[in-house]
This record gives structure tokens, sequence and C-alpha cells, in this order.
């Protein structure tokens, strides 16, 4: 059964039929809202029935297999893990919460300016889209890992006065460096997709080139790119924790201390957990964000 | 004889290969209308935007108060300043509420303070009976109510010209009304425009000089009693002759 005729039968029970004053249902919507009560009822009898059955047949082979004991003891060892929790917590909140805050903002300065600059006509500017142009293309075409151990391993190899050997500072850097790359990117589809004849309005109003953009493009630009930009926020989070390979001690590097020690991977699972925790409510936050846009632009599209 | 508002002379414009006006002529003298008739794609828009300089001619002089804008010293933004134009589709900017679609102009470009700005605002909107739509967003209002903010939103800054590119043709036939009647309400306080239509009632009603354009050419131009009622081009002729088999449909 659909989804729109539940929600249907829905409306029907809270919301009381205003329109007609005094009017009480014929027996035929009587009976066809009974039916699609019933209707409602087996449902979800259904889904439940089947969502035991099969969740409950997968997860009794996954656990009654031979290799079920070691596999726990190995991967799922609550109690060492909790042990070593606050290890990678304190990774986690040190290194990936800070790196993820320095570089998000970061990084919406640099890719918001990057995405004006590939969007701007201005002869002036010419130089500068090409730059900008080379950047993007080169920094979104390299994977991250390399841009990370060239930046962290490369810079400190050349032995420059002033600038920092710190490996988290550098990890920084190479994280935004990709980043603007990508996020810039974003930001110009979403100024690309404003129609021109918003521009046109503005601009027969009088409005001059910056203040066409400032008051008219870029509020609509980011509105629609908001969701994109919080999937890569959620990517952003994840991907701080390449910067272990430097020797940063974030959760993950954190957990590998541990793991490499004890050759027991609790560890692991443990600071998977821990990004899930982070990770989960941004993507669900992300969905609705993303379905309220959609909402919003088929209300436009009626109206 | 005062300077007229508007003078456009032998004005040519191509997009590529396609001759979409070619020498247009017409003289529009302050406190008068005059209308474009034709059908679409006969070059009507594309002579409004070439006056609000959103095309650049190919050709030509366009004149504004006898001072020449088409002229490549021009800054277009201070042109702009003195036109209004409103648009088939709107346009109105679906992020702001009615108010702030009509204060940014005056505030950002005549850099009035928001208070006299909202202040002007509330005025047009009470005149135009959609005061209580201030504080709502665009996609809340019906067509036509959007098409009235377009137009107060343009007369906002105080034009000396206003352009209207067929105001009413995203409309249906109910909403036509309430807004050429606001149309009609400004020509009668005096405002000096150029519009394209298919509306020939209204256009009889509100033009001073109606103007008959195919393929990029005026082929005719008169009184609207003249052009509508007799006109001597055997093409004048047939496309009112279609136009009024179409409304009779």
């Amino acid at each position: 059964m659909s989804e729109e005729v539940r929600r249907g039968d829905g409306s029907s029970h809270s919301a009381p039929y205003s329109f007609g004053g005094e009017w009480t249902p014929t027996a035929i919507e009587m009976e066809r809202r009974a039916s699609r009560k019933r209707t409602v009822r087996k449902n979800a009898l259904v889904a439940a029935l089947s969502s035991i059955f099969v969740l409950g047949t997968i997860s009794s082979i996954v656990v009654t297999s031979p290799g079920w004991k070691v596999l726990s003891a190995t991967f799922f060892d609550w109690s060492y893990g909790f042990s070593i929790l606050p290890k990678v917590l304190a990774g986690f909140f040190e290194s990936n919460v800070i790196l993820t805050l320095i570089a998000s903002v970061s990084v919406a300065v640099i890719g918001l300016t990057l995405a004006l600059i590939r969007t701007s006509r201005s002869p002036a500017l010419t130089p500068f889209r090409i730059l900008a142009t080379i950047y993007v293309d080169m920094f979104r075409g390299i994977p991250m890992l390399l841009i990370i151990l060239l930046v962290g391993f490369g810079v400190p190899a050349l032995q420059l006065k002033g600038v920092t050997n710190n490996v988290f500072i550098l990890g920084i850097i190479a994280v935004i460096i990709t980043y603007s790359a990508y996020v810039a990117e974003v930001i110009r589809s979403g100024i690309l997709t404003v129609h021109p004849s918003q521009r046109a309005a503005a601009r027969s109003l009088g409005l001059s080139n910056f203040q066409t953009l400032r008051y008219v493009v870029l509020p609509q630009a980011l509105r629609r790119v908001t969701p994109p930009l919080l999937n890569d926020l959620v990517a952003l989070i994840k991907d701080t924790g390449l910067v272990s390979i430097l020797g940063v001690t974030d959760a993950i590097r954190a957990a590998q201390i541990e793991a490499s020690r004890t050759f027991n991977y609790t560890p692991y699972v443990m600071a998977a957990c821990v990004f899930l925790l982070v990770t989960i409510p941004l993507t669900r936050f992300t969905d609705r964000t993303l379905r309220r846009s959609i909402e919003r632009q088929n209300a436009q599209g009626q109206a | 004889m005062s300077i007229p508002v508007l003078e456009v002379v032998e004005v040519r414009k191509a997009f590529g290969s396609e001759l979409v006006l070619e020498d247009i002529s017409i003289t529009v003298p302050e406190h008068t209308a005059t209308v474009l008739i034709g059908a679409s794609g006969s070059g009507k828009s594309t002579l409004l935007r070439c006056i609000n300089l959103l095309e650049l001619v190919d050709d030509g002089t366009i004149k504004l108060d006898g001072q020449e804008i088409t002229s490549v010293a021009t800054n277009s933004d201070d042109v702009r300043r003195k036109l209004g134009m409103v648009f088939q589709s709107f346009n109105l900017f679906p992020h702001m509420k009615v108010l702030d679609n009509i204060i940014l102009a005056p505030m950002r470009v005549h850099k009035m303070s928001r208070e006299e700005a909202t202040e002007k605002a509330l005025e047009l909107l009470k005149r135009f009976g959609l005061s209580e739509k201030a504080d709502q967003y665009p996609d809340r209002l019906s067509g036509g109510q959007q098409q009235r903010v377009a137009i107060i939103r343009s007369l906002a800054v105080e034009p000396r010209l206003l352009l209207l590119d067929e105001v009413t043709s995203a409309l249906d036939p109910v909403l036509v009304n309430e807004v050429l009647s606001t149309v009609r309400d400004l020509k009668d306080h005096g405002m000096t425009m150029v519009l394209a239509t298919h509306e020939m009632g209204f256009a009889k009603q509100v033009a001073d000089e109606v103007c008959f354009l195919e393929k990029g050419r005026i082929l005719e131009w008169g009184s609207p009693e003249k052009m509508l009622e007799n006109p001597t081009n055997p093409r004048t002729k047939d496309f009112l002759q279609r136009v009024h088999e179409a409304g009779r449909l």
C-alpha cells in the first residue's frame, strides 16, 4: 500500500472536517475509512513479521557460525573496548573535531572565493579565473591521501625557515586544500542554477553586478546547495581521519596504537562507533534538509 | 516641444545570423504610452531589453531624456536607475518577502534609509490593495498578485519610463484584469510607458500610439483607433484577424 493512502487516512483521523459545517460522513465514506484502517493494521503486521523473520534468521546464522566466538572476541570485546574508549575519544575531540571545525570554516571561505572567481566575467579577473580552474581541476582529481603525504612530509623536507613542521597544522592545510576544490564546485553549480531572469530582474532595477550577486544570486544559490554541502561536511569529518597517516594522534591513530599493542581489533570498532555517533545524526539532518528543499522547490513550481 | 522621454532611432539587433530588429524608430513623449503589438518572435521583447541595456544594440541610437544611452561611455547602472522593467515571468526574488523585494533597489541603489523605503513601499502596496501581502513570500501569492508586486517593485525607484514586457501572458484570464487595471491606473497618473502586449482591448484603452512589429520591423504605426480598427497594412489586418479569432476560440 502506498504512502499516500496511509497519509490520507491519517489526516482523516486527526483533522476534523471543517467545511460544510455540521456533516456526518455517508455510509460509503465510513466504509472506506474502516477499510483503510484495516489495511494499515494488516500492513503493520506484515512489516513486523517479515522484519523479525529476516533479521532473526541473519543474526542466528551469524551467531551460531563456527567463527563467531573468535570474531566477537577479536572485534567486539566490549569490556576492553570501553577501557580504551577515553583514549579514542581524546583523539577524536583533540584532533578530528578541532580539525573539522578549523577546516570547515576555512574551506567555506576559500571555496566560496574560488566559486565567485570562476563564475565572474570581469576581464581583470581572467588570470585568477584560469588559476582557479587549474586549482579545482587538480585538487579534485588527486586522492586526498596523496595531498596529505605531499604536504605533511614534503613541506618539512624543504626545511624552509618560518614554515611549520607541525604535522597537525600541515594535515589541516592538506585537508583544506582538497576540500576547498570540492566545495568550490558545489557552490559554483549552485550559482549557475539560479535562472538568468533573476539576474536580469536585479540588473533592471539598477543593482550593480556585485549587488546582484550579493543580494539576489548568492542567497538563492547557497540555499540550493546546502544539502550537498552538508554531505561534504560528513565526508570531511570522516576524512580528517586520514591525517593519522602523518602521526597525528586522532581517534584512528589512538585505536591503531592500542590494537597493535594487544592484537585485538575492538579499538578500531570503538573508533568507528565514535565517528558514527557524529555522522549518523548529521546524515539524518542532511536528508531532512534535502527533503525540505525539494518540497520548497516543488511549492515554488506550483505557484 | 519638449524633449521626448524615449527616442529610438534606426536600431538594429541580430542574434548570430538572425536579424531580430531592423531599423526600429519610435518616439515616446512624456506621459504617453506606446504599445508594441505583433506575433511572438517579432522582436517586441528584444526591443524592450535593448532599451533597458540588457541587450546591446548592433546599430542605431537610443536616447533617454535626450541623452544617448547606447554610447560606449554610458554607465548602464545609471541608465537602469531611471527605468523600470516588468517581465512576463514576474521574476520576483523568491528568497525575499514581498516588502524586501520592493525596498531592495531603493535601499541599495538609491541609498534610501530602510524606514523611508519601507514607508514608501507600504504606501504603494496599500494603493494597489496588497497591504496584507507585505510579509509573505512571493510563492504564497497568486500570479496576478505576484505581477502587481513586480510592478510595484519597479515603481518604487520612481522610474522616468516603465517597460512592460507581456505582463499578462503568464496569467489566467481571471487574473489578467487585476494587472491591467493596475497598469491603467499608472497611465492615468501620467507614467510614461512602453508595453508589449497581446491584449488588444487593453491596448486600445491605454495606448497613445500603437506599433505593429513583424520579423523585427515596424510595419505600421499610429493611433490605437486607426491601428486596431482601420489598419491599412494587410499584414496588420491579418495579425489582428488572427488575434481576434484566437480570442473567440
